[in-house]
This record gives C-alpha cells, structure tokens and sequence, in this order.
C-alpha cells in the first residue's frame, strides 16, 4: 500500500512542477489577453479548492489504510460501526460550500464574457474592430467587413482591441479555439455565433479547430498574428495594395473540401457580406422573437463533395 | 457483367490496407477454428443445449462476461494503433481516414459493447443471488436482451472488414455523420447497431426494476438489500428514462440516412443541435448507467474485505438515488461552447458542479468504511482501493470542467479526454474487475489466482496513470482529441510518447489478467464452501458454482448484510436443510436466438439498403414474437425434489 501512496504523492509534485516550471508552453496556464486571463484565473481558483478536497480525501485514505491494514494488530477493529450523523452532515456541507465558492465566480465571468472585455485600469476605451470567420472543409477564413479584405489559415490583429469574431460554419461543424488569447466557441452551419478575444502584447498565437470535421481536421490549424495598431494599419494597406481580389468562382473553389496554405486576398465579393448580415439578423431575430425560420441560404450549403478526393498526403502539406 | 461484380466486391469488402487484410485472414481463421473444434470434438449440441437456448442468468451472465472481455480487447486493440499513430508527430502509420474509423469504434465499442455488457453480465451473476430469487423475473425477455447485444455487437464489428466503419466519432454529431459529408454504409452501421442494442439495454432494466421490486426474498424490504443490489435497481430506472431518447434519436438520424429526410441537417430547416441535445439526453445518464453499478460493486467489495458493515448504508442509498435524477439535468455541459446564453451556462455549470456534493458523500463513506475495518488486501480489494485516489482525480477535473468559463479552454482537449477516461476507467473498469474476481468462484467454483492477479493489477494500473495523467497537460497546451497527425516543434513530443507507453503498459496487464483466467482455469483454488470472502451477503449462502435453482430453500431475511446475520445466528444451514420441494424453474428456448438473428439480418439489410434482405428478416422477427407468443403455456418445469437432494449432496452440502 505503501507504494501507492508513494505513487500518489509522485503524481501530485508532478502536476506542482507542471503548474509552477514550464507554464510558457502550456498555453491555457499562459494567457495573453484579458479573457484568457479571466479564465485562467477561474481555472487556478478551482485548482487550488478541488486539490484541497483531493488532499483531505488521501490523507484520509492513507491513514486507514496504513491504521487498518490487515498486518497491523487488530485494535479498534469494530465491524459494526455502520455510521455517524455529525460526520455525514460535515462532508455533505462542506463540499456544499465548495462549490458555492466556485459557483459565484463562474456566474460572474459567465456574464463578463458576454460583452467586450473591459479595459484595464487606466487605459482608454479602443473601438472594437470585427472580423468574421468561416470554417469550410478544412480551412479557417477570415473576412474584415470594414476594410473589405479577406484570409485564409491566418489572422492579424492590431494589440490591446477587443475583436469581435463572428463565426459562421460553411458545412460541418468546427470550433473555433486560440488557448492563449481564451477559450472557444463552435461554428455551427445554423447558428452564427459571437467570441471576444484581445491580445495585451504583439504576438503570434496558434489556434486550431478543436471540434472533429472529417478528414482534414488534423490540419485545421491557423495563426493570430498580434500587430501594434501603426503595423496593423500596415499590413492592411500591404493586402491591399498587393494582394489578388477573390472572385464568386475562386470563392466556391476555396469551399472545397481541402487542406490549403495561408493566402489573403485585397477584396471579396460583397454579397458574402450581405450573407453575413442576413444570417446574423436572422440570429438576432430568433433570438428576441424565438420562431424559428426554415428558409435557409441552400446555395451555400449545395456544394458537391467532389473535392473529396483529397490524399492525406496534402492534410500534412497544408499547415 | 464481371466488372459490376468486381467493383461491388471492392465496395462490399474493405480493401486496400495490408491491416485490413491481415484481419480479414484471422477472422476467417478464429472462424474456422471454431467450427473445426465444435465438430471435431462433437460441441454443436453442447453449445445449442448449454449456452445458446438458456435463460438461466448465471449463464446469460457468464456469456455477457465473455463477449465483455472479446470486445474490450478489440477496442483496446483500437486504443493502441490510435496510440501507435501518435507516437511521434507526422506519422505516417494510419492514414486519416483509418484513424478516423479507429476511434470512433474505440469509443463505441468500449461504452456499448464493452462497460454496459460487461456491467449487465455482473448484475444477471450476483443481483438475482444477492435478493434470495431463483432468476430474473422474465428469463426469456433476459435471454433476448443478450442476445440482441451480442448480435448487435457482431454486426457493428463486422463493419471494419464489410463495408467500412462508421468515421463521425462515437458522438456521430450532425452534420458531420449526415448522408451529405458522410457518405457509406459506415455510420449506418453505428445507427442500425445500436439500435438493435438499445433494444435489449431497455428490456434488460425493465427486466431488473420488475426482478428487484417483485421477486425479493421474504423480509427483504427496499432498506435491507445489498448495495449492489441498490445500484442495480437506480441504473434500471436511468436506464428506463434515458433509453427511449437514444431510441428516437437514432431512428430520426436512420430516417434521415435511409430516406433522405433532414431532421438534424440544416436543408429543410432541421437542426444538428437538436442531435447534440437529443445524444447528450441519453448520453450523460448513460455515463451514470456505467458507473452507478460500479459504485454498489465497489460498496460491495470494501466492506467483505474490510470485513465490516458498510458505513453510512442510508446515505449511500439517498446519493445514488440523488444522482440518478441529476444525471438528467446536466446534458449541457457536453456543449457549453454552442452558443448558449450565460443565464443557460450558469444553470448547467452549477448542476453539474451539484453532483459532485452525493459523489463526495460516497468517497467518505467508503473511506468511513475502511475505518476500523480489518483491511484483507485481496486483488479485488485492490481494484477496489485503487478506485478511489483515482476516480477522486477524474471526479475533481470533473468539477473543473463544470465551469463553463474554464470548460471554453478544456472543451475538446486531451484534457477532457484525460478526465472521462479517468471516470471510466478509475470507475467502470476497475469496477467490474473488482467485481470479475469478487464473483468469479461463484460463476465458476474456483477463485483466480491471487499472485497473477495483484501483477496484472499493479501493470494495469500504474500504465494507467503514466497513460492518462499526462493528458491533461497536452490538453492545456492545446492539443484537442481525434486529431490523426500532430506537428513537430508544438513541445508535444515526450508527452505523447509518454502516453503511449502508458497504453501499451495497460495492454500488457490485460494480457497478464487473460493469462490469469486461463491458469486458475486450471490450477485455480476450488472454492468448496461457497463463501471463500466470509461474504455478507446471500450470494454467498449458496454453494460455488450456484446450482441451476440457486437456493433449495428461500431464504429468511431480517437484516442488511443478511448472510452476515445467519452466520452469527447459526441459521446458514437454513437454505439446505432436508426435506426439500420440488422447484418451479423456466424453461429453455431457441427464439430468442434466432429472433436476434432476424434482427441482424434485418439490420444487415437496413446498413446496405437492401430491402430485398431487410424485409425477410423483419417478417422473421414478427414470426419469432408470435410463435413465442402460442408458447406461453409450457414455458416452464418443476426440478423434481430428489433431484434438488441430488445437487446439493453433490455440492457437500448434505452430510
């Protein structure tokens, strides 16, 4: 018995060496904005309440065990010891009051996700820029309504802004996960969807789909690139000025069942934008009157599977 | 007319893959093995008299165990090649589609065809001993809920070299497992499968409520059964709820499949959220239905050899019936991430985090029952011991992960794989081994070797840790489950390795537990008394194996722990004392084999939509049910009184 309690204790400093050592690249425990940082910080509290519980529970378990063990003399053996009221009440209430203390903090961030992340203390309001996101099989496309550009497998934004991303699903599901930045939300083919995120520094965080799609799933990863505002104004003036426009055609082909590189283009046809706006409306809607509408956009969704030829080869070409 | 032939061949038949082929070859040899030793050494009638037309439950029980443990080494055998494909990033071992079809068996196999089976064989074992009753309230509806499992099992295995296997996740969220993105009798399989289980899952907990609410031993009210025997009855009714949903939501996935209708693809206005909440309604009081039995076996197991009354037998009772009904009000939890409102999150987060509070009860009361005990360090009683620091890790990551908040991070990730598996196997699966070496000398009179089975424990469970512990870590480095590659240069290299080796080590103590069962097969210790454990309760009352009728004599009940009571009273003997009476005893019968026949063949048609061979089987199926129906009358026999006399003498029983 002896070694597994060794075994226990072994388990336990490892996860301590984890949690204090080598945080850089555990990305959850590495939050590089304020809502990964909310989140972070509910995570800890809960660690630090459900390994108290743990504690009690092996410390318990660890004295009866070596107490009771059958090699040990047979003092206080009471084979008709079949309870305790005080003792019950005790561990019924405190893990009660356990989670009271984890159920308020939750509550709290719940709500503060919601909306746009604050900003902090002493730093002025930035307006919030929008980006919408779609998830096709099996690449990540950006569009920035206000500046009329489009990417592909990559993003950039400008540091210390919140970013609204709206996301959309073109067929499967998808969802859509920056650990470092916070944590995810689903894209879903009849439901858009809303996730805030904001990066405190310049940077270059990785994100990938964290909900199953099929065969290229394993490549559907991407980049956020945090930029200074001066860079990120850059940068788009740069697509602009250097990039191909998207055609309808190009559009539907990018749909396509495939893994691709990052590209980006300087613009993209507008009624991608009304499409948006239209489902988005509609989510609105739904959302305030709670009748559901059965007219959907087929057109987006009778794509053929004929791109379904894709070799596994090509899922590991496309980063 | 060839090239029609050769091209269906090559749809019919999964090709291409030198594994697939390799299984192809040891099918085909296991199969021909077997009909060469049923012929040779003359087992067909055997087989047929003994095994495949008894309605006795310690037989439907053994061969439940059996399918268990065929099925457990075939999603284990999923288990390692999706570990050997992530054993170093950019492997090329498994291609994307294979993994795909992987670990969506593992998954379905290990919960349907593996922990539910396995679970069932032990309660058709012990809970009609436990209560003092001669079988199940209805035997035959017992042997049909069987042998629709284990038909259902087949076909659904047959898919990896027929067809091809379902790819969408055990899951098969819409509208990834829709006809549109998944073409192919794969997920049909899953549909069609399940289904024909599901039928007998809902038979076998009618079969039980009836069993423990009308055939308990005279004096044994609801407050004095086994806790077993509790678990038994609670996961009945989970299973009576949650049961008809799975129903439904398969046969409208079927429909849209087989019909090309759209209730969870968006086309007409159906929705894929509704599959998520539909699945997720069966699906987590599913999860209870895997583990609320364990937990009884685990009371069980800790107080024989704590050699001590249970601790807390009242508290134990109220938390498991608490919950069995919250297990029905947290299905959210599985997608905090959809698109909920944070008033919708909240509500779920904190029914979740509420589940913990009657979990926790349990754990005390264990531990409480430990206390003052005399602690006999059995193998059984290790699974046992074992259970509880380890599913204490599974159960507090659980509360981690019932912050909706946190759960945006954990969502998906090895993290979430690290903690169900830490709650099924911690629980389940150390559970129902516990169970497999409490009971074993009562199915089969001798008891399993003790020293191979404390090596097969240690391997087991040490591989365990190594395997799952390091999840949650790459988890929160960002990896998310049923990826098939991973890149290089992430720092999620020695992880991974680690946690291969972790899996392998498991697979190792499975081989040293299969080598165990083989050798106390033959070398095991007899077990002559039918109370090897100074057990507390009646199972233990009767001779090892249990005689066909179980008791000659029902026995007498006034307290919990009742063997426990005759023991110090001196009234043991009670249930085999001269002179005896005939017993009333079921009848065996063939239909519900071949019913679940028709049923796969019936199923076998729907998978390729071949209506020519559904709609036979179908008709076989009604044929079966009324032909059972006409039998009503001569369904059951009297074991004559010398007879009993015989079998308990032989049993050294009578001096």
């Amino acid at each position: 018995m002896k070694k597994l309690a060794m075994k226990l204790i072994g388990a336990c400093s490892l996860l301590l060496l984890f949690l204090t050592g080598c945080t850089n690249k555990i990305a959850v425990l590495n939050p590089q904005g304020p809502i990964a940082r909310q989140q972070y910080h509910l995570i800890i509290w809960s660690v630090i309440l459900t390994a108290f519980i743990f504690a009690v529970v092996l410390i318990i378990f660890i004295y009866v065990l070596v107490k009771f063990g059958r090699k040990n003399n047979h003092a206080g053996y009471d084979p008709n010891n079949h309870g305790n009221t005080k003792l019950e009440i005790t561990w019924t209430l405190i893990p009660v009051i356990i989670c009271i203390l984890l159920a308020v903090p939750t509550v709290k961030t719940l709500f503060a996700l919601d909306g746009p992340p604050k900003p902090a203390e002493g730093m002025s309001k930035k307006e919030a820029i929008t980006i919408n996101v779609t998830s096709a099989d099996w690449k990540w496309i950006f569009r920035y309504p206000d500046e009329g550009i489009q990417t592909v497998n990559y993003v950039v934004i400008p540091e210390d802004t919140p970013v609204k991303f709206n996301l959309f699903a073109h067929s499967s599901m998808n969802s859509f996960w920056v650990p470092e930045l916070g944590g995810q939300q689903y894209t879903m083919p009849d439901m858009p969807m809303k996730l805030w995120l904001q990066a405190d520094h310049v940077g270059n965080y990785l994100g990938r789909s964290a909900n199953f799609s099929g065969r290229g799933f394993a490549g559907m990863q991407f980049h956020v690139l945090s930029k200074t505002d001066a860079d990120y104004k850059a940068w788009i003036q740069n697509i602009k000025d250097t990039k191909p426009a998207l055609t309808m055609s190009k559009y539907e082909d990018l749909l396509k069942p495939s893994n691709v590189k990052t590209s980006a283009f300087s613009s993209y046809p507008k009624e991608l934008d009304k499409k948006d706006n239209k489902a988005m409306k509609k989510m609105n809607h739904m959302e305030h009157m709670d009748i559901p509408e059965n007219h959907m956009d087929l057109k987006s969704q009778d794509n053929d599977m004929d791109g379904m030829d894709m070799s596994d080869d090509s899922t590991k070409g496309g980063k | 007319m060839i090239e029609n032939i050769k091209s269906f061949l090559g749809s019919f038949f999964v090709t291409g893959d030198p594994m697939i082929y390799g299984a192809d070859a040891s099918i085909a040899l296991a199969s021909i093995g077997i009909v060469f030793y049923l012929t040779y050494f003359k087992k067909w009638k055997w087989l047929w008299d003994e095994w495949l037309t008894t309605v006795d439950h310690k037989k439907i029980g053994i061969m439940y165990i059996i399918a268990a443990i065929l099925m457990l080494f075939r999603g284990g055998v999923d288990a390692l090649l999706m570990r050997a494909q992530l054993i170093i990033p950019n492997n090329t071992f498994l291609t994307s589609q294979h993994y795909n079809e992987i670990f969506t068996t593992h998954g379905t196999i290990m919960i349907f065809f593996m922990a539910m089976p396995f679970i069932f064989g032990l309660m058709n074992i012990a809970v009609p001993l436990q209560i003092g009753a001669r079988d199940v309230a209805f035997p035959f509806l017992n042997a049909v809920s069987f042998w629709l499992f284990f038909l259902a099992a087949m076909l659904f295995n047959i898919s990896f070299v027929i067809g091809g296997s379902p790819d969408a996740g055990w899951t098969s969220y819409a509208p990834l497992a829709g006809l549109k993105l998944d073409p192919g009798v794969g997920e049909n399989y899953y549909l069609i499968a399940l289904q024909i289980s599901g039928i007998g899952t809902l038979a076998t907990g009618v079969n039980f409520l009836v069993t423990i609410f009308k055939m308990r031993a005279p004096g044994m009210t609801l407050f004095k059964m086994p806790m077993f025997t509790w678990s038994t009855l609670v996961t009945s009714i989970i299973v009576i709820f949650a049961f008809p949903v799975l129903t439904i939501a398969l046969a409208l996935m079927s429909i849209d499949r087989l019909f090309g209708a759209h209730f969870f693809t968006i086309e007409a206005g159906g929705s894929p959220m509704m599959w998520a909440n539909l699945f997720w309604i069966w699906g987590h009081p599913e999860v209870y239905i895997v583990l609320i039995p364990v937990l009884g076996i685990f009371s069980e197991v800790i107080s024989t050899f704590a050699h001590k009354t249970l601790f807390g037998y009242k508290a134990m009772v109220w938390s498991m019936i608490a919950i069995s009904v919250l297990s029905f009000t947290t299905w959210l939890h599985h997608f905090f991430t959809m698109g909920n409102t944070a008033m919708v999150n909240s509500f779920f987060s904190i029914s979740t985090m509420i589940i913990a509070i009657p979990t926790g009860v349990k754990i005390f009361n264990w531990l409480f029952t430990l206390n003052k005990g005399r602690i006999e360090f059995t193998t059984a009683m290790l699974w046992a011991l074992a259970f509880i620091p380890n599913f204490t890790i599974g159960g507090i990551t659980g509360v981690m992960l019932s912050l909706a908040p946190a759960d945006y991070q954990y969502h998906n990730s090895y993290f979430l794989i690290a903690h169900f598996h830490n709650v099924l196997i911690a629980g389940t699966v150390f559970g129902v081994f516990a169970g497999l070496h409490y009971w074993w000398p009562k199915m089969f009179g001798h008891i399993l070797n003790e020293r191979l089975g404390k090596w097969a424990f240690w391997v087991f469970m040490i591989s365990y840790n190594i395997c799952f512990l390091p999840m949650y870590f790459i988890g929160l480095m960002g990896m998310t489950r049923r990826m098939y590659t991973f890149p290089s240069g992430l720092g999620w290299e020695p992880l991974n390795l680690i946690i291969t080796l972790g899996a392998f080590g498991m697979g190792v103590g499975f081989l040293i537990m299969v080598w165990m069962i083989v050798y106390s097969a033959k070398y095991g210790k007899r077990d002559t008394t039918g109370d090897p454990w100074n057990g507390r309760t009646l199972e233990w009352a009767t001779s090892s194996p249990a005689p066909e009728y179980n008791f000659a004599h029902i026995p007498q009940v006034e307290t919990v722990d009742a063997f426990a009571h005759m023991k110090e009273k001196g009234t043991a003997d009670s249930i085999y004392k001269a002179p005896f009476q005939a017993i009333h005893m079921p009848n065996d019968s063939g239909i519900p084999f071949i019913l679940s026949v028709f049923f796969f063949i019936a199923g076998f048609g729907l998978v390729f939509e071949w209506y020519w061979m559904a709609i036979p089987g179908a008709i076989g199926i009604v044929v079966c049910m009324i032909l059972r129906s006409f039998k009503d009358h001569d369904d059951h026999h009297h074991i004559p009184a010398e007879e009993v006399e015989q079998t308990e003498r032989a049993a050294g029983r009578l001096s």
